[in-house]
């Protein structure tokens, strides 16, 4: 299948059409509902967009993405459309406006093929918190595809759609490219306006972009990314060209490899398929050297105390007052909050919810948030300090390759344990991707983690540029 | 036994902003309900809060004017609780790190001042509306007001009776509608007062239990409320009960505060930083702009005054109740008048004719300019006291000058001294008795024939010239 960079020379050549495109990928879309991949697809608003897409083009309009199609992580707001963010609280839910993401994709002439599934209110590992069923990976249907852009990663891996847009609040991009065999790059927390984008845990959500190759995130990163004056956190800095370190060499690269995250627990297929990986960078010019994050095992306990307090408050909001789901039957004001709540929200969302109220509540807010917000600063002070040793860090995204669905549902605590190498990134704003590098025991693909610092995302996608130059892992599609 | 009063005040103001705190929708008042709401003010999922800096720049004016500490770093919260007018589900204020803290308002009450302290001022939004009647059992929500600007005052507790709280009410409501941040529309509850009363036995260091009276939007509530709540308080003691913390509300038909819901009932508001807004950093050049552009404040003005104008410090307090009184009096004075019967005018005659006609002194049908000039005929002699007290009658009815109501009615002072000294001859002949006693020692006798020779001359002699007169003829 086509890459955003081949579509593009197609569509300027007139080769194809972003009607034709677009037909394409909804009828692939069609054809795969059972990977569960979309929650809402709309043929014909979709069409409409393409067909206003080529009038365009055919009045002049030059902007280079114009007709490109891609999906929306239904996280994100726009006009018009259904925006649950997974869950039955928002299932009645249509848009009246549009998040920034939505905007400036809409703005670059991207048209929207459908709106992806995903963790209810993006709070898990395997999208089987979706009030809409789980997704399936499309390597193997028996297994999660990630969390929580599952829905986003599942349908780049089957072709759906050639790029998608996702978040990730403690690995919520990474965790599921890595499990579908893609792209997918969380750049530096303020790059992607939050506007629109539906609040799981407001310090830690940042959008990114997910495709088949670095190349296509590195464009798709730059129509998603700028300042936007809507989000008091959004970062003033200079517009960026993210393709424009694609072709630089490497030679001279530090790479540091963290050691806690090379210790026990992680798979020996992840680790074979990311030790092969490493020996490519050092082929291409890059020098390993060992370092030590020694805060790593604190970032799950402490990302599991900041991300449910903040979550706790972000969905107060969905009271039933004013939209989404509110219980046909009560009496009183109180009841009618405890059903609408009770019958809105999934077992994650309120494991969460209670969670997070009860470590801001009086008497122990010290022991728990505030306990956490320092070691959330002693974790980013580490990756600081490995910076004066390393340009960037490697490591796995994940212990292991995806696992079966159903197979931890029942444990939430050992599905957090799984988020071990992808949370502290978040605690510490930093941008990081996955790129595929291979295949497990299972056939299952392996994601490996490249982290960078602040503002580092030019640098790091044009690392996993040229390691695409010299292997073929990311043009490996699944059979369906 | 004796008991001690103990009163602290937060007074939420409502800021002059044209937008609201946090979004960018109006917060002009009486707009169709819902109509005044952008995303943020909804709550819609994914909406995000931006600071408005006019809001910011109104609490750091405040800060300056009181002379507190305006903190170069602040840090705003989230309150969380569930209310339907509440759409987010917490409220965006300051807990622990305000915008001000500390400062100071003087305060008079009767011929004592005193300066009672701030604790803090800070920076939150409003909430919305329940509407509770007109929906057939069911309850509007208007948002119109959700996020509008307030900046929440807090005193020390430090006042002692219901005059010294009212005194320090006013004092405030005076501040900050003199320096605009707020505009003092207190029936649109743009100034609103929550009461913190307790009371304790004389010499006893330890505070009592308080009890807060929430929500008063007048002086005169204010007074009533406290003076109620210290009574039922010291009687509750008395009759051997106990003062249970809580909040109560005042209900003005029976003048009684109701207690609305007791301390143990209070929420666990689960404060902490909104990570959506990064703490406030304010600049020392902010600050600065802020501080050169602040007016001239009452206090300041009030010594002025009394230096430039030579009038006494209550007329200076009086004239500097408000700023566009004062710029009233001042522009009387520059159009040519005395100051001192500049001032016995405005705070006299002016005054009691807005009072009476429901006016304040915006809407004075006399300009400055008129009334002083109506004063310079006082003082150049041309008219007398009491005529000009007619004049300035006929100027509030007609609109005409001075000089033209003089001339057309004929009012010009008698200063020819034939013609007057005739009337005071007549006069004497018939005041014997009033001679005698001037004689005598009794110098105030002859001002009672003042009155005659005035009312002999229809009101146009000059008293003054007059009474020279009586004094010379009897001596």
């Amino acid at each position: 299948m086509l890459t955003i960079k081949q579509i593009i020379d197609q569509l300027a050549s007139g080769e194809t059409t972003a009607v034709a495109l677009a037909t394409q990928y909804l009828d692939r879309i069609a054809a795969h509902q059972h990977l569960n991949a979309f929650i809402t697809v709309d043929r014909e608003k979709s069409l409409a967009q393409a067909a206003a897409a080529d009038a365009a083009r055919a009045a002049g309009d030059t902007r280079p993405l114009l007709g490109v199609p891609l999906a929306h992580k239904d996280i994100f707001c726009a006009e018009g459309w259904k925006t649950s963010c997974g869950s039955k609280m928002l299932d009645n839910f249509i848009a009246p406006y549009s998040s920034n993401v939505v905007e400036r994709c809409d703005a670059a002439g991207l048209v929207t093929l459908g709106r992806t599934n995903m963790d209810e209110f993006a709070m898990g590992s395997s999208n089987e918190n979706s009030f809409y069923g789980p997704v399936k990976n499309p390597w193997d249907l028996t297994a999660v595809p990630g969390g929580s852009s599952g829905g986003s990663a599942a349908a780049v891996a089957a072709r759906l759609v050639p790029m998608a847009t996702g978040t990730d609040t403690g690995g919520s991009i990474r965790q599921p490219a890595a499990f579908c065999g893609i792209t997918g790059i969380k750049p530096t927390y303020g790059t992607v306006s939050r506007f629109g984008m539906i609040a799981y845990a407001s310090s830690l959500d940042q959008g990114g972009a997910m495709a088949q190759t670095a190349e296509d995130c590195a464009i798709l990163l730059n129509v998603m990314a700028g300042f936007d004056e809507r989000d008091s956190t959004s970062l003033q800095q200079a517009s960026e060209d993210y393709t424009r370190d694609l072709n630089q060499s490497l030679a001279g690269l530090k790479i540091g490899l963290p050691r806690e995250y090379f210790a026990d627990g992680l798979a020996g297929d992840v680790r074979a398929a990311i030790d092969a990986a490493v020996a490519e960078f050092k082929k291409l010019g890059a020098s390993i050297v060992d370092v030590s994050l020694p805060n790593t095992q604190m970032a799950i306990p402490a990302y599991y105390v900041i991300a449910p307090a903040e979550a706790s408050t972000n969905l107060s909001r969905f009271d039933g007052v004013r939209y989404g789901h509110r219980a046909s039957e009560y009496s009183g004001l109180n009841e009618m909050y405890e059903k609408t709540r009770a019958e809105g929200f999934g077992d994650e969302v309120k494991r969460r919810i209670l969670t997070g109220a009860y470590v801001l509540s009086h008497g122990y807010y010290d022991a728990y948030y505030l306990q956490a917000q320092k070691i959330r600063r002693m974790i980013a002070n580490d990756f600081q300090a490995v910076f004066k040793e390393c340009d960037v860090l490697f490591s796995p995204v994940s212990p292991s390759t995806a696992w079966n669905l159903g197979e931890k549902t029942a444990d939430p605590v050992a599905m957090y344990l799984e988020d071990i190498y992808t949370l502290g990134v978040n605690l510490a704003g930093l941008p990081a991707m996955s790129v595929p590098v291979g295949f497990g025991s299972n056939g299952r693909p392996v994601g490996m983690q490249i982290i960078g610092n602040y503002a580092g995302e030019s640098r790091m996608l044009g690392m996993a540029h040229q390691y695409q130059q010299v292997t073929d892992w990311h043009t490996k599609a699944p059979q369906l | 036994m004796k008991w001690e009063v103990v009163i602290g005040l937060e007074v939420h103001t409502q800021l002059t902003t044209k937008s609201k705190i946090f979004s960018p929708a109006s917060t002009a008042f009486g707009a169709a309900p819902n109509t005044q709401t952008a995303v943020v003010d909804i709550a819609l999922p994914g909406a995000l809060p931006v600071m408005n800096r006019a809001a910011v720049e109104r609490a750091i004016q405040f800060g300056l004017a009181i002379g507190a500490n305006v903190k170069r770093r602040s840090v705003f919260d989230r309150k969380n609780y569930f209310y339907p007018d509440l759409p987010k589900g917490y409220q965006i204020s300051q807990m622990d790190l305000p915008i001000v803290e500390g400062g100071v308002i003087t305060i008079q009450v009767g011929l004592e001042t005193r300066s009672i302290n701030l604790t803090r001022a800070h920076l939150e939004e409003d909430a919305g509306k329940s509407l509770h009647e007109d929906y057939q059992g069911m309850t509007g929500i208007d948002l119109n007001r959700a996020g509008t600007p307030l900046l929440e005052i807090v005193s020390e507790p430090e006042m002692r009776s219901s005059a010294e709280a009212v005194a320090y009410a006013k004092a405030l409501y005076e501040l900050v509608t003199w320096i605009g941040i707020c505009d003092g529309n207190m029936s649109e509850g743009s100034f609103r007062v929550d009461a913190n009363v307790s009371v304790r036995p004389v010499g006893q260091v330890e505070l009592g239990t308080r009890r807060e009276i929430k929500n008063l939007n007048s002086f005169k509530f204010l007074q009533q409320a406290i003076d109620y709540e210290i009574r039922w308080q010291i009687e509750t003691i008395e009759d051997g009960g106990r003062v249970v913390q809580g909040t109560v509300l005042f209900d003005p038909d029976k003048g009684e505060t109701r207690m609305m819901r007791s301390k143990e009932d209070a929420h666990d508001y689960r404060y902490f930083p909104d990570p959506d807004l990064p703490p406030l950093v304010i600049s020392e050049e902010w600050i600065e702009r802020v501080r050169s552009e602040l007016p001239e404040l009452p206090v300041a003005m009030q010594a002025r005054f009394i230096e430039q104008y030579g009038i006494s410090a209550y007329d200076a307090r009086m004239l500097t109740s408000s700023k566009i009184l004062a710029a009233y009096f001042e522009a009387t004075v520059a159009a040519g008048a005395d100051a001192k019967l500049a001032a016995n005018w405005i705070m006299g005659d002016i005054s009691a004719t807005l009072n009476r006609e429901e006016k304040t002194i915006a809407d004075c049908p006399i300009s400055a300019a008129a009334l002083g000039a109506l004063i310079a005929r006082i003082s150049d002699n041309t008219i007398n006291n009491k005529t000009a007290k007619d004049v300035l009658k006929k100027m509030w009815e007609s609109g005409a000058t001075a000089d033209v109501i003089i001339e057309r009615d004929g009012l010009k002072q008698e200063s020819d001294t034939g013609a007057i000294e005739a009337i005071v001859d007549t006069v004497l002949a018939a005041n014997p008795k009033a001679i005698e006693e001037y004689r005598s020692g009794k110098e105030k006798a002859l001002n009672a024939l003042v009155g005659q020779v005035m009312k002999g001359s229809g009101g146009k002699a000059n008293p003054a010239m007059a009474l020279e007169l009586l004094k010379k003829k009897v001596g």
